[in-house]
């Protein structure tokens, strides 16, 4: 009987949970329709293509290669990224510079974003701070896979 | 002939009101469930670009619905399979037909019911029909031709049975009180006063007779906290088998049946069209005031308090959809036959000795 009792009152505290929920957001929610502002909102959706969410200043996202200040990539061909890529999906060719304090540099520098598990572990191994994640760039869906594979012209604009 | 004029406007705008309010119970499950869980809801669907909160989400669901695959299993009953959704749909839909929406309105010396057909039974008819609506339940589970429909069939037949028996019973304390099976004129009764202040609503007459017909009502409309008969988590429901149009006619009986629940506990319960104090010439409040209104205002107000009670008893069963776990089967089988019906039982009781004890 007492259990009973106590289940009955365990029914009506949750409906009086979910009816201040109710009455907490309809309350802010007329606020907002009435355009008086307020500190708190009355739902934490981030309705997502209208208004975006920050994203934090280490937060890994598409890759971009440095430039000199030439104009030519700082990438030296050393293979270290190409080494140290987990899921192998970097891919560099290289050719000899003009300059010998440089002499190697890349002729083609392909990175397959469909294979890409965005570790960094690339931009933790170049020496020379030649590719960084730091695009904020998180949004690059296609409809095809060929157009997934950044070449060198596509990756240092 | 302007009779059969009179009925047939009242019935259309009866249908209107029923099926608009059904339609929109589907926004307000949506929305409500939201803005219980700190989320926003459906708000995208639009016309020209113009949202106005998610309004026209049940007309973009609707459409969804019609032009998806109408895929009647090879192995079903072709005819019973393509019948239970309307069988279902048609019993729910014709008890708004009893439910009295106001008083009478006086137009150019005729006196109009605000109810389509007011008949000496129409409370045992509005049972009745909720009733055969689980016919639809159970030719939808056994000509679907599947062992899971078939469960759902029968787990349906036996919880809306067995609740059945409670929904009846706690309906026979109120009959004693109110000596009519008329709904308009319990609802008459409903508007004296007692002890010259308090409205004689069956709330206040019959308390527990309206907590058995609350916890009964909601086994019928069989949503969540008893959704045995859909348990989408375990044997996914007798209409398994249905898609396109015809799966969500079930779905809009379930809300149709949210509103004819509400409805019932406003007319029986809440007094239906009255408002408090208020009688045919205007407000006599108990306290010696005098707010007198002319006919038509008068009838605004019923028609108005009636709305709003509706609206809130729906409001109050997408509140307690959304905040309760679904029962086992045989918590659900439990709590019908071990509680709801021995407690009837006593209300019975406990209502006839009053009442020969008052006199």
């Amino acid at each position: 009987m007492i259990k009973a009792l106590g289940n009955f009152i365990a029914i009506i505290k949750g409906s009086l949970l979910t009816t201040r929920h109710f009455m907490v957001n309809m309350w802010f929610h007329t606020l907002k329709l009435l355009r008086i502002k307020t500190k708190r909102k009355g739902a934490v959706t981030i309705q997502y293509p209208e208004e975006k969410r920050e994203i934090a200043s280490r937060h890994r996202s598409l890759h971009r290669l440095l430039k000199r200040d030439d104009g030519k990539p700082r990438c030296v061909a050393c293979m270290l990224c190409v080494t140290v890529c987990p899921s192998e999906c970097i891919f560099v060719e290289a050719t000899e510079d003009p300059d010998p304090e440089i002499q190697k540099s890349p002729s083609s520098f392909i990175i397959d974003l469909s294979r890409c598990c965005f570790c960094g572990f690339c931009v933790e191994a170049c020496p020379e701070d030649a590719i960084r994640m730091d695009t904020g760039q998180i949004e690059f869906a296609e409809y095809t896979r060929d157009r997934l594979i950044y070449d060198l012209e596509k990756l240092t604009e | 002939m302007s009779d059969w004029i009179i009925i047939l406007i009242k019935i259309i705008c009866a249908l209107v009101w029923f099926l608009v309010i059904a339609l929109y119970l589907t926004w307000v499950e949506r929305k409500e469930s939201a803005v219980i869980q700190d989320r926003i809801g459906a708000n995208r669907a639009n016309i020209w670009k113009f949202r106005v909160i998610g309004l026209f989400q049940p007309f973009a669901d609707a459409i969804k619905m019609l032009f998806k695959e109408d895929f009647t299993p090879r192995f079903s009953r072709k005819f019973l399979h393509n019948l239970a959704p309307f069988v279902s749909f048609f019993f729910v839909a014709i008890t708004v037909s009893a439910i009295p929406f106001g008083d009478v309105l006086r137009i150019g010396g005729r006196e109009i019911k605000l109810q389509i057909v007011d008949f000496n039974v129409s409370l045992l008819f509005v049972m009745a029909m909720l009733s055969l609506g689980i016919y639809g339940i159970i030719l939808a589970g056994w000509s679907s031709n599947n062992r899971y429909t078939l469960l759902g069939g029968m787990r349906g037949a036996a919880q809306l049975i067995s609740y059945e028996v409670a929904l009846g019973l706690s309906l026979i304390g109120l009959i004693m009180v109110y000596p009519s099976l008329k709904l308009s004129a319990i609802v008459h009764y409903q508007g004296e006063l007692l002890w010259g202040w308090i409205p004689k609503w069956g709330v206040f007459l019959q308390p527990l007779g309206l907590l058995i017909f609350f916890f009964a009502a909601l086994a019928e409309t069989k949503r969540v906290p008893f959704d045995l008969p859909e348990g989408e988590n375990e044997i996914v429901g007798f209409f398994t088998e249905y898609s396109g149009l015809k799966w969500g006619l079930f779905m809009f009986t379930d809300f149709m049946e949210v509103l004819i629940i509400a409805c019932l506990l406003t007319t029986l319960f809440f007094g239906g069209w009255q408002v408090p104090w208020l009688y045919a010439d205007g407000f006599h409040f108990p306290w010696g005031g005098q707010w007198l209104l002319p006919h038509g205002i008068v009838v605004a107000f019923q028609v108005l308090a009636f709305n709003l009670k509706v609206f809130f008893f729906c409001w109050l069963q997408v509140l307690i959809r959304w905040t309760y776990p679904r029962f086992r089967y045989d918590q659900v089988m439990d709590l019908g036959w071990k509680l709801l019906v021995p407690l009837s039982l006593i209300n019975i009781a406990g209502t006839a000795i009053l009442l020969s004890l008052l006199g």
